[in-house]
């Protein structure tokens, strides 16, 4: 059991990382860039460098703010 | 799209993870014993040979519009991440990597470890600790390797820039035996974080089903905006930090 936990917990760090919101916000904005060209047959390459930036603000605003 | 931005690109994200893999060799050759080191690293080789040999050519046979989706999303996330840590570092806000004190850790955690023979090998603990370093560092090289070079359509150049990486880092750690620590490494790690976020955001738009305008050349400008949203997110980090630390001083002065 040990070990199945270390071998999720090693994919989990590889893949997602420190902070799992820039993962869940990454895939969100995919889902979001392909509805949008396939459903609604909207080009829109800009959407994920938006969502991307958006992503890095937000992690680095959220270690780096000051505690209240 | 010309094959140097690819070579380049390969060589020194591979750079930076050959540094961290002869980091922990070395600690584990120079402080055990350096036949089990070598054997730990014989044996991390071949398994990733298999690996490469079993996940390569599967890939090539998958489909590309999917296969960029996922690997799109894949170095995105990476990519994110290392430009948090490489900004948060470059700010003061995380320790900088030193290869020089993690070189220590590893040197005294292998000091006080016991020795002890096992299947044929001499020393058990430098044999793992050379093998584990080795696999895992040795991983992300396959995985940038096969990532780039398949959807580049150019694997040939994406093992050219691996192999160069890790040859100079090779020669390099030989020639100084000690961790390299004149080595920039946070200032490379930004520019790796920078190229998988750009090639990533390139690569996972294009699977989830857009036409970039000036399609391979949309890279020529999306790689210098990311760079600088993140260094503009350093400038705003060192003044934020600044502003914080004004007022502090201010009251110790006010106090004294």
């Amino acid at each position: 059991m040990n070990r199945i936990k270390a071998f999720g917990a090693f994919w989990y760090d590889f893949v997602i990382g420190d902070d799992w919101h820039v993962a869940a916000l990454v895939a969100a904005g995919l889902a979001l860039t392909a509805i949008l060209a396939h459903l609604a047959g909207v080009n829109a390459w800009w959407l994920l460098p938006l969502v991307a930036f958006a992503a890095l603000g937000w992690s680095l605003h959220r270690v780096t703010a000051p505690r209240k | 799209m010309n094959a140097l931005p690819l070579i380049l690109t390969v060589f020194v994200a591979c750079a930076v993870e050959a540094i961290e893999a002869l980091t922990i060799v070395l600690a584990a050759g120079i402080t055990r014993e350096w036949r089990s080191t070598f054997q730990g690293m014989a044996v991390a080789l071949v398994v990733l040979a298999a690996i490469t040999a079993a996940v390569g050519p599967a890939v090539s046979y998958l489909p590309l519009t999917p296969l960029r989706l996922v690997v799109g999303a894949l170095l995105l996330i990476f990519g994110l991440q290392w430009l948090r840590k490489a900004v948060l570092r470059a700010t003061g806000y995380k320790a900088l990597h030193d290869e020089a004190s993690a070189y220590l850790r590893e040197v005294t955690a292998a000091e006080t470890a016991a020795k002890e023979s096992r299947r044929g090998v001499g020393d058990w603990y430098a044999f793992t600790l050379a093998f584990k370093g080795v696999l895992l560092e040795g991983l992300e090289v396959v995985f940038i390797v096969i990532t780039f070079g398949d959807n580049q359509k150019n694997i040939g150049a994406a093992v050219i820039g691996a192999a160069a990486a890790i040859v100079v880092i090779t020669i390099a750690g030989i020639a100084v035996r000690a961790p390299l620590t004149k080595v920039p490494e946070n200032w490379m790690k930004f520019a790796v974080g920078i190229m998988l976020t750009s090639f990533g955001t390139f690569w996972g738009a294009e699977g989830a089903g857009v036409t970039w305008p000036g399609n391979d050349a949309a890279l020529l400008v999306l790689v210098p905006v990311v760079g600088l949203v993140a260094v503009a997110w350093i400038g705003l980090l060192h003044s934020r930090k600044a502003a914080l630390s004004a007022p502090a001083k201010e009251s110790e002065a006010v106090s004294s």
